[in-house]
């Protein structure tokens, strides 16, 4: 008997148990802090032409949408007469896989009854990588690592011992790197298991015809979607602060019908610095923009992400070209999303928020004993942190909360184990929400001092410093980042920088963008503000001109 | 003579089960929202009279409720401050710093329990090692005290950071406020829930607080109440961890009562894996809007230090508020019998988390109820006898569930009522199996060698499709299955557990050090337990909670003594290589082992579960009614015999398809699976041979 439409759905459903115990393997075994604290990684099924039918909804947007392209480039390079049963092939190329080498790509191959019927595939970030550790400051991206390209890891069930060896002799972290290597391996069989198990079931040996269901239904409610969206060409420039210059990123959307086409020529060109972007990398964060504000309830899948057609042009600092550094791409990756959604609300009045701090602000912190005779032990430690989201038409930004992003903070007293640190403070950033009808989330502020015996350095990667998240519909901006010393001595936001014991390092996170005009906002939100210490007393009377 | 009565607060109904030695009484009324303790009482009333017990021959009586669930959940609780750490002020605010929905560009956070100018920071500072870094001055203590009263708070919640690694700062602040303020009530995050992680510890002193005055009161009322009706039998709380507790300890903790009701449960069926010699088994409990699935190994129920409370978002994870209290392990998901189905934007069939509830329920009920339910795709599906549904006090009309079916459902599918109410319930199916089977690979378990034990109203509808899918070949339905957590509350042993948060390394192990705080921990422990058990053997038991250093995750180590030798180090990591390699299927070389929290459980010893034999002879059912059902794994109409359960008696064996009818629910027997009468009442039900 042939599949219903219900039982083409009941597998759906499982597909989804199926990857979230693959993502959830992964997460579980994983050394790297970015995969189990805060949900680095994607993990997901694809069929035999490379199209992503199911995802774990675990994970980041840049990932997700990443590895969904990753697949078919390890299927042209590998050849489809050269997979076999017990294959698993690996890559960190930064233009295949999902953006800079500190991301290996797994893929394992999935057989049924001998016959070659889909692809597992699992992402997950490194501890180390080897070149010079996670940061900007590489002028190649010969220098930011170990690049493996697309590779068999194992043929046939037997792992290439050859490219375990050069792994563990170009990484800082051998046996952390390759057992994270492992767990991806692990996660894809996790994975094949299940699926083997529903295959089982439901009585059939391929996923051809579940595959083509679940695309087409896909496909057809999302450009469903994008054909309610007005037709027309939308421009949108955002500058921000980038590295060495300031970038300006600049995007068109041309919607027609059910197509949407966003093209980011017009953006400014490479850096120096690993702070470019791998246009895969583009791509995944502007088609996360486009979905959410579009066909939110759309799960992710080819089928849902083939109708936004994204591009940038060769050689900008959103499509950077070989040998370029990439090792930072997050940062202006994570502001992608709010100039396409700028674009957008030309389009969609009503549904895009405002912009936002949007780019984490994650601190690497290196400590070291002052005195290096002392004998004390350094240590790594890392911190991830948000600033304020922009305000939304109907509803306040959301504080201190990482949005496009989808990771987490660690607890701090957890943090204060694994280094000789103290976190002053970790709250709040009163009065940096931008002010509107509705207003921005609030950004952090965060205060790191070395503990007795200790300096630190901190590596600098913090944007909206010196270009604030905007406002919308005459929302104001939301307050700039900052970074300096509690002594008020200002420090650069960009590049590792010594803080000596004694000294105190500040970090102002920005807040969000407000939403409508401040005079609109209801007397009783500002006075809620107020009474909760958000706003100040200066600034209700001022912005919002509450004056008792 | 032993007369104890349990007795289980739920959101709809208060379920009373009294035991005495010629046997059990139970009953179900109705929870009064307003005054508790009254349901309480009726119900007390009612198993006594039904028992032919006298009011002053009960000798115990033990409660358990969802009470301070609720209150949390409806923000039911007192007028709360919180005092932390200065620079800390927004933990519970900021949360984990991410969203729990990804493409949700609209999401809304769930307020903190205590709003933000109510949140009262002080100056100090202890590290991670417990060295006071900032001295707390009794000027900034009088300064807090002085806050509070001008604040007119009921209760205050104290959290500190690093507080379980030297308490001494809460505990100045603590004394400080009672002393000033006596009628405040106080809560320390160093003696709620002494253990490392700001967020959950704050937010399960906050919760402590929140509830502290209610709980208090209700309990003194209800303890009022009793003895002013006659019975004096001392009352004692049933509590998350699946042990007993004096009412004194609960009016202080009351976090510690938290999902005690569903923890009953657990313990019900613990109780059933004894009796029927099963060593891994999987408790299922589904109600009306939620299902509740628990794993059972050697009897015990998995335990865990965590737990997410009132999740807002569609049941998601992270949309809640995670607390840290010792609780019996449970995935709850928002799939019930008044669950909701519709059709997606993408011709998708999507049952829950919304419900019906019971009111105004499913379609069927005829109660102004108007969406298909999965209730009403039973009932469409002949699981369901329209006149015998809650022993007929409540008709359930097929045509008003056919009628909402087909206009949800059925008309956009393209397909007939059948097929669509198989699909609802094809689909709550497959939702509960796929949230069984993450659970059991989460603790590195395979499903397939579980044994399922199914209870609450709608488990025993679904529980053989269940087992089908997941590949579970036996499934045991206890009777009074629908007073669960009450019986499961008899069967409890006193216990706590004492926990903290005491950071050490394998490679830097002192172990005396160690000792010296389990003997704290165990000490504290036995204070508790010797409340209501007196100096009655107990036993102990030690769960260290460790990891390789630079993992994020804990993993358990449970050792069966509280005090360690000299070899503990090696012994340690031993344990937790074991552990490991158990849950992931490799140890990692060359990296050290740290532990982090430390928890030791002191319990009484329970009588051991009375083993019921297999029945000697099996004897097929004889003539019965036959009723027409929709077999799920065959995918088809089929013929089932019906039968009443009362009219079962040990041994005989009714094979599938067939419905086995009682007033609180029926028993379907998928036709790939065969039941027999247990001895105790019990049905085992297994996959048929040729099936297997």
């Amino acid at each position: 008997m042939s599949p219903s439409s219900i039982d083409y759905q009941i597998m759906w459903n499982r597909l989804i148990a199926v990857v979230e115990e693959q993502a959830t393997t992964l997460i579980r075994t994983a050394f790297s802090t970015s995969v189990r604290e805060a949900g680095d990684l994607s993990a997901g099924l694809f069929d035999r032409q490379a199209r992503m039918i199911a995802q774990a909804v675990t994970g980041t947007p840049g990932h997700v949408n990443a590895m969904a392209e990753s697949v078919g480039h390890f299927v042209a390079e590998i050849g489809a007469q050269s997979i076999f049963e017990g294959d698993v092939y690996i890559t960190n190329d930064p233009w295949k896989g999902t953006g800079h080498l500190h991301d290996i790509t797994m893929v394992t191959p999935v057989f049924r009854k001998g016959v070659h019927i889909g692809f597992f595939a699992g992402t997950a970030h490194v501890v180390d990588i080897g070149g010079r550790g996670f940061g900007p400051d590489a002028g190649e991206v010969f220098e930011e690592g170990l690049l493996i390209p697309i590779s068999k890891f194992a043929e046939q069930g037997q792992v290439n011992d050859f490219l375990l060896k050069i792994v563990r002799e170009n990484v800082r972290t051998p046996d952390q790197t390759v057992g994270d290597m492992f767990s991806l391996a692990a996660c894809n069989d996790a994975g094949n298991r299940r699926l083997q198990a529903m295959l089982d079931e439901f009585d059939v040996d391929d996923i051809d015809g579940l595959s083509e269901f679940i695309l087409e239904a896909s496909r057809r409610a999302t450009r469903a979607a994008i054909a309610r969206v007005p037709d027309g060409r939308f421009d949108n420039t955002m500058q921000v602060d980038g590295y060495d210059a300031p970038v300006r990123m600049q995007v068109r959307l041309e919607i027609e019908g059910d197509r949407i086409v966003a093209d980011f020529d017009g953006t400014s060109g490479m850096s120096a610095f690993g702070v470019n972007v791998p246009e895969v990398y583009t791509r995944a964060y502007a088609c996360y923009a486009l979905k959410c504000a579009i066909a939110p309830e759309v799960p992710n899948n080819a089928g849902s992400l083939e109708p936004f057609e994204i591009t940038a042009p060769e050689g900008c600092i959103l499509a950077a070209k070989r040998p370029a550094p990439v090792s930072v791409r997050h940062v202006l990756g994570h502001l992608v999303p709010d100039v396409v959604l700028g674009a957008l609300h030309a389009a969609l009045p009503d549904t895009v928020p405002a912009e936002g701090a949007s780019a984490l602000w994650n601190i690497q912190i290196s400590a070291r004993a002052s005195d290096p005779e002392s004998g004390l032990p350094s240590a790594e430690v890392l911190m991830f942190n948000s600033g304020g989201t922009g305000a939304r038409p109907t509803l306040d930004g959301l504080s201190a909360t990482a949005f496009p992003s989808g990771v987490s903070t660690m607890s701090v007293e957890a943090t204060e184990h694994v280094g000789p640190i103290v976190v002053w403070r970790k709250d709040l950033r009163e009065g940096s929400g931008g002010a509107g009808a509705r207003r921005g989330g609030l950004g952090q502020i965060i205060e790191i001092e070395a503990r007795d015996g200790y300096d630190f350095y901190f590596n600098a990667m913090f944007d909206r410093v010196d270009h604030p998240a905007r406002g919308r519909n005459g929302g104001r901006t939301g307050a700039p980042g900052g970074v300096e010393l509690a002594s008020g001595e200002k420090l650069r936001s960009k590049g590792r920088q010594l803080v000596r014991n004694g000294e105190r390092l500040r970090l102002s996170l920005p807040g969000g963008g407000g939403y409508g005009p401040p005079e609109d906002r209801e007397r009783k939100r500002v006075e809620d503000d107020l009474r909760a210490g958000l706003i100040s007393a200066q600034d209700a009377k001022e912005i919002y001109g509450f004056d008792d | 003579m032993s007369v104890r009565i349990g007795v289980d607060i739920g959101g709809t109904f208060t379920d009373a089960a009294l035991e005495h030695p010629g046997g059990l009484a139970t009953t179900k009324v109705l929870t009064d929202y307003a005054e508790p303790e009254a349901a309480i009482l009726k119900a007390i009333r009612i198993v006594c009279e039904e028992a032919g017990v006298a009011f002053d021959d009960v000798t115990q009586i033990i409660h358990g409720t969802t009470l301070v669930t609720n209150a949390l959940i409806e923000r039911r609780g007192a007028r709360t401050a919180f005092i932390t750490t200065e620079g800390f002020r927004d933990v519970i605010e900021m949360r984990s710093e991410n969203r729990f929905e990804q493409y949700d560009l609209n999401l809304v956070l769930p307020a903190p329990l205590v709003p933000r100018e109510d949140r009262l920071v002080a100056r100090e500072r202890v590290a991670a090692n417990g060295d006071v870094l900032l001295e707390l001055s009794d000027a900034d203590i009088a300064r807090l005290v002085e806050a509070v009263r001008d604040g007119g708070y009921e209760a205050v919640a104290v959290g500190f950071m690093h507080a379980y690694a030297n308490p001494d700062h809460e505990r100045r602040m603590g004394a400080a406020l009672i002393e000033a303020l006596p009628g405040v009530s106080v809560s320390l995050s160093s003696v709620v829930s002494p253990q490392m992680r700001e967020l959950p510890r704050f937010n399960t002193v906050i919760a402590n607080a929140y509830v502290q005055p209610r709980v208090a009161d209700y309990l003194g009322r209800l303890t009022a109440r009793l003895a002013e009706t006659g019975i004096s039998a001392p009352v004692f709380l049933f509590h998350s961890g699946g042990g007993l507790i004096s009412v004194e300890t609960a009016a202080q903790q009351p976090v510690r009562l938290l999902e005690s009701g569903p923890a009953g449960g657990a313990i019900f069926a613990a109780g059933y894996a004894q009796a029927h010699g099963v060593e891994k088994a999987l408790s299922f409990d589904m109600g009306g809007t939620t299902a509740k699935i628990c794993m059972v190994e050697g009897g015990a129920p998995k335990s865990a230090n965590t737990f997410e409370i009132a999740r807002t978002y569609r049941f998601k994870k992270g949309s809640g508020m995670t607390v840290s209290t010792p609780v019996v392990e449970m995935v709850e998901i928002g799939a019930g019998g008044g669950s909701i189905a519709s059709v997606d934007a993408l011709g998708r069939i999507q049952v829950g988390p919304k419900s019906a509830g019971s009111e105004p329920g499913p379609a069927c009920y005829q109660r102004g109820g108007d969406a298909p339910t999965v209730t009403d795709a039973n009932l469409t599906l002949g699981r369901l006898d329209p006149d015998g549904f809650a022993g007929g006090k409540i008709p359930l009309d097929p045509d008003a569930s056919l009628a909402v079916i087909d206009r949800d459902l059925s008309v956009p599918l393209g397909v007939d009522g059948t097929e669509a109410a198989f699909g609802v319930t094809e689909m709550v199916d497959e939702n509960m199996a796929n949230a069984a089977r993450v659970h059991t690979v989460e603790h590195g378990r395979d499903i397939e060698h579980f044994t399922m034990i199914a209870f609450g109203g709608g488990a025993p509808l679904h529980a053989s499709r269940l087992c089908e899918k997941l590949g579970i070949k036996r499934l045991i339905v206890p009777p009074g299955a629908g007073v669960g957590s009450a019986i499961g509350f008899l069967r409890a042993p006193f216990s706590y557990e004492a926990t903290r948060g005491f950071y050490q390394r394998l490679d830097a192990f002192d172990v005396a050090a160690v000792n010296a705080v389990l003997t704290e921990l165990r000490a504290e422990a036995l204070a508790f337990v010797s409340e209501g058990a007196g100096d009655a053997a107990v036993e102990e038991r030690l769960t260290v909670f460790m990891r390789y250093v630079g993992q994020g995750w804990e993993i358990p180590v449970v050792l069966e003594s509280a005090s360690l030798e000299a070899g503990a180090p090696e012994d340690l990591r031993a344990r937790f290589e074991a552990a490991y390699q158990e849950l992931f299927g490799r140890i990692i070389e060359g990296l050290e082992v740290e532990a982090t929290n430390w928890a030791v459980n002191v319990s009484t010893q329970v009588a051991d579960v009375k083993r019921v034999d297999a029945p000697a002879g099996l004897s097929p059912v004889g003539d019965s009614e036959t009723r027409s059902i929709f077999d799920a794994g065959l995918r088809a109409r089929v013929d089932a015999v019906e039968v009443r359960r009362d009219d079962l008696s040990a041994g005989m064996a009714v094979s599938g398809p067939a419905v086995i009818t009682e007033n609180e629910t029926s028993t379907i027997i998928a036709a790939s699976y065969a039941a027999v009468m247990q001895a105790d009442g019990a049905l085992l039900i297994s996959r048929k041979e040729s099936a297997a």
